[in-house]
């Protein structure tokens, strides 16, 4: 896919972030923003997925480890098709499938999770299930920068660097800020690349927010071999929001009716930045 | 006449479960986290080394390398010590397990205080209250060896997730019979009497069956019913026998708090309000000490658990 046909997916998934967000009056805007590309990429691009068969038994597997960013999950997952887009306005909300953090019962989630630390176990389960079972789907899992400080992400890396388990893709969603802060004024858990290193993965740096770069990384992680991958993807958080980039306050707050505007407002000039792009594109 | 009873610890009949059900179920793995040779999970590995992983000592991570298994197809055993495997690991149960109802069974093993001499650090007394207030989980304390292996085919059989709870020590096997059924849910009336009713779970049905030949003598006719599935309870069996004999008595190697006297408590007061007395740990830690020994200081040896029912109807 042509990088911006994703800048323009990656848009529209971020003002879905926005509006359910704003909808639920609650939610984690700032590290669904910093994703967003990442989530873009892997759903408009990298993953073997079939909107219309979630079910699929060779799909590639996704574990959002890092659960509370589930406003930048669905938009994407909307957006490619697996649910319709109004239903985001659902998100949090009594009645809904849209729980606060991912669950089964949504089309295409394919693990609960939300307390941090868990989701990657569980990718690294899914990943030896289908060395067992000698099916070439991969297993890839979103953490956040805050989330390792959890030791269970650890006791996995361990388990999947031990294992070799090269058809699984870690993802370190490093936009520096956790609740409290930096992460490194909380409990700092740098260098993240050695840690994964000493844990046996092969660690890719790359940046979050451009799709060569995510395009290449993915790549080298689907030609290694005898070991996993992690990818340290360099973000920022709550990007695309003028005002909520680089903000821990932005971590898991609404915007108010004027903050929604706004956001939107700078959205939608994106949007049609893109689209005079792309047609002057069309032209040339 | 107690050396003609044929003694098998519980976490044996687990192993050899197993093993035999491996053969059934290829999609059977299991996983342990470096107690391979006490849960006995080594008896399947030496004959399915290909499907035994061990994760090392990290349990946290097992059970969701389990819940991620399971979700391609396969059918883990997650083992540990009932202390780790309930206790340690318990929000990652709930959360990687529990809520997204996955078809992992938990097969925990010394758990207890017939843990013995490792003490009160190992001794776990509280997983059963902990995994009965997850929901849609399935909890079960089987009594002896047959009933051992029969809850493990039944757990494999079973689409869901379900905590299995196992012993250290040897325990005379007492479902050694023909017509013996297990089905879970189901409770069993394992010696019919009219004036009290002594509920046993696990290791403790022995116990109880010994207190009812007791009491016969004074004269004291005890129902013993064998509750192995904690939850779902078999309230029908609860309530036909406590309004036969109106008198309940539980007793359990576990704490009195949350476990199956919590249970038949809660089952009790809501349908058929009966004097209730909870036998087992009150509230208070275990300590070393032979099994034997220490199911004898807490009361919950044949003749303790006779003592106490015989003061309950007096």
């Amino acid at each position: 896919m042509k990088n911006l046909e994703l800048q323009k997916y990656a848009n529209d998934v971020r003002k879905g972030i926005i509006a359910s967000v704003h909808s639920a009056k609650a939610g984690h805007p700032g590290g669904s923003l910093s994703a967003a590309d990442v989530f873009t990429f892997l759903y408009f691009e990298e993953m073997r997925i079939d909107p219309a068969r979630p079910d699929m038994e060779e799909r590639d597997r996704f574990v959002l480890s890092k659960g509370h960013t589930a406003p930048g999950l669905y938009s994407t997952m909307a957006h490619r098709g697996y649910f319709p887009v109004e239903d985001l306005l659902t998100l949090r909300k009594l009645g809904s499938y849209l729980q606060g953090h991912p669950c089964l019962s949504i089309p295409g989630v394919d693990m609960a999770s939300g307390s941090l630390g868990q989701g990657i176990s569980a990718a690294c389960g899914m990943a030896l299930g289908a060395k067992l079972q000698k099916k070439d789907y991969r297993v890839y899992t979103l953490l956040g920068d805050g989330e390792i400080e959890e030791g269970q992400v650890w006791e996995a890396a361990m388990f999947a660097g031990f294992r070799k388990l090269d058809n699984l893709c870690v993802i370190v969603d490093n936009n520096n800020l956790q609740i409290d802060g930096p992460i490194d004024t909380v409990c700092s858990p740098y260098p993240i690349d050695k840690k994964f290193e000493a844990f046996l993965f092969h660690v890719i740096h790359a940046d979050a927010h451009d799709f060569d770069s995510l395009r290449a990384a993915f790549r080298e992680a689907r030609e290694t071999k005898g070991m996993p991958t992690c990818i340290v993807a360099h973000s920022v958080k709550g990007k695309g929001v003028s005002f909520m980039e680089n903000q821990a306050s932005w971590h898991g707050k609404a915007p108010n009716d004027e903050e929604f505007a706004a956001a939107m407002a700078e959205l939608d000039r994106i949007e049609s930045e893109l689209s005079q792009k792309a047609e002057k594109e069309g032209e040339a | 006449m107690a050396g003609e009873v044929k003694k098998i610890a519980t976490r044996e009949s687990y192993g050899s479960a197993l093993k035999e059900l491996g053969a059934e179920y290829p999609n059977l793995v299991v996983l342990d986290a470096d107690l391979a040779a006490s849960t006995k999970t080594e008896v399947f590995r030496k004959a399915y080394p290909g499907r035994h992983f061990d994760c090392g000592i990290a349990e946290a991570n097992m059970m969701g390398v389990a819940a991620g298994m399971s979700l391609t197809g396969l059918i883990p055993f997650v083992s540990s010590f009932a202390m780790f495997a309930a206790g340690r690991a318990f929000e990652q149960v709930r959360n990687s397990i529990g809520y997204p109802h996955l078809n992992v069974k938990i097969g925990a093993t010394h758990a207890g205080i017939t843990v013995g001499e490792d003490g009160a650090s190992h001794q776990c007394n509280e997983d059963i209250a902990l995994m009965r207030t997850i929901p849609g989980m399935v909890v079960m304390c089987p009594a002896d060896d047959v009933e051992a292996r029969a809850a493990v085919r039944a757990a494999v059989e079973y689409d869901g997730p379900v905590y299995l709870r196992f012993g250290r020590a040897a325990v005379p096997v007492i479902n050694d019979r023909p017509d013996y059924h297990f089905e879970i849910g189901k409770g069993t009336v394992v010696r019919e009497g009219s004036d009290v009713t002594i509920v046993a779970t696990g290791i403790c049905v022995d116990s109880a069956l010994g207190a009812a030949e007791l009491l016969a003598k004074d004269g004291i006719r005890a129902e013993v019913v064998n509750i192995c599935t904690i939850k779902p309870l078999d309230e029908d069996i609860l309530i036909e026998s406590a309004r036969k004999t109106g008198r309940v008595v539980t007793v359990e190697e576990h704490s009195v708090i949350g476990g199956l006297g919590s249970a038949v408590c809660d089952c009790l007061c809501a349908k058929l309000p009966t004097p209730v007395k909870k036998l087992g740990m009150q509230d208070v830690f275990g300590e070393s000490g032979s099994a034997s020994e220490l199911v004898k200081k807490y009361g919950l040896d044949a003749e303790g658990v006779y003592r106490s029912v015989k003061e309950f109807c007096a």
